[in-house]
């Protein structure tokens, strides 16, 4: 395996594994309050959706000229991941907005046991909730699947990897039988984004016309070197009380804006 | 919002996400590296210049009391 897929199996796996305990705090809202053969339904459905999103959305992205290929997903990962990267250290420094997998848990169990007489067949609502859940998070993942494994022409090895994490995670679940509030989430975060916006300049860059020196070798240079500018500018943000560092932090908060938005 | 609406916002915020400026620089940053490389000249350094910079402007910005 180059270093490339290696590179690519890491990202898909760490990105997955984030979206992945955010569904399960859902899904296991829903599942323990209401049905957990309805909202296991609902899972089910969601895994089949994306599943074939990425089936045929692959095949479509794999067959555009390389050129073009690199240029536009180079283009989108560089945007998503530096998007990625940004809320981490944000986040990090305590100025974003902040949540656990226990209160999501939790605000998700209450408004599911106010939803009425959970009934005695098929559960709508648990399946519904369960469904959306795993389909918005999973979205983000097929997203990474479709571009970081259809621009080395590898989207299976990439959906391999984002199986593979759903797995650790699922296992993870059912052994703690609660949310997983102890997944250094924002951590995870913070290197996907590294991850992707060093792809996606690789790539980007590439698609454009340019040559790097050194060929591919010239990854081994980006990726240390957009990890370090990222923690420079982590440091270089005036932290609030209830910050951690990147390296440290836990759950991340919700995506309810930065701290400009907040106070507007 | 109407469905079509919807969804293109929701392609945005998926996308784009917070910071617009991002998405605008890093297509601008492409297209520049682009106009180099046909010049001739060699065009690798634009786009990891442009992300430092478009990263440290957008957290910047962020951090920046608003009151």
């Amino acid at each position: 395996m180059s270093g490339a897929e290696i590179g690519l199996a890491l990202a898909v796996f760490l990105a997955c594994m984030v979206e992945a305990v955010e569904a399960l705090t859902i899904v296991l809202a829903v599942g323990t309050t209401r049905s957990w053969s309805s909202a296991m339904g609902g899972v089910g459905a969601a895994t089949l959706a994306l599943a074939v999103i990425v089936a045929a959305l692959g095949p479509a992205l794999t067959s555009l000229p390389i050129d073009l290929l690199r240029l536009l997903i180079g283009g989108l990962l560089l945007i998503f991941g530096l998007q990625w990267l940004r809320k981490a250290i944000l986040r990090s420094a305590g100025l974003k907005a902040k949540h656990d997998e226990i209160q999501v848990y939790e605000v998700q169990a209450a408004a599911a046991r106010a939803a009425g007489a959970k009934p005695s067949g098929f559960d709508g609502y648990a399946f519904t909730i369960a469904f959306k859940g795993v389909l918005l998070e999973g979205l983000e993942v097929a997203f990474i699947v479709l571009t970081f494994g259809a621009n080395q022409h590898r989207v299976a090895l990439a959906a391999a990897a984002a199986g593979f994490a759903v797995l650790v995670v699922v296992a993870a679940g059912v052994a703690a039988r609660a949310p997983l509030a102890r997944v250094p989430e924002n951590t995870m975060k913070f290197a996907v984004g590294v991850m992707l916006s060093s792809f996606g300049m690789f790539w980007g860059a590439e698609g454009a016309g340019a040559t790097w020196p050194g060929g591919d070798g010239a990854l081994l240079a980006i990726i240390p070197g957009m990890l370090i500018v990222a923690i420079a500018l982590s440091k270089t943000v005036p932290h609030t009380s209830d910050s951690t560092p990147p390296a440290h932090s836990g759950s991340p908060p919700a995506d309810t804006g930065d701290r400009a938005r907040v106070r507007a | 919002m109407t469905q079509p609406s919807a969804l293109l916002a929701g392609v945005w915020e998926f996308i784009v996400g917070d910071d617009w400026r991002i998405a605008v620089g890093v297509v601008l940053a492409l297209a520049l590296t682009a106009l180099v490389a046909v010049a001739g000249i060699s065009a690798w350094w634009v786009v990891p210049l442009a992300v430092v910079g478009l990263l440290a402007l957008s957290i910047r910005r962020a951090a920046r009391p608003t009151d």
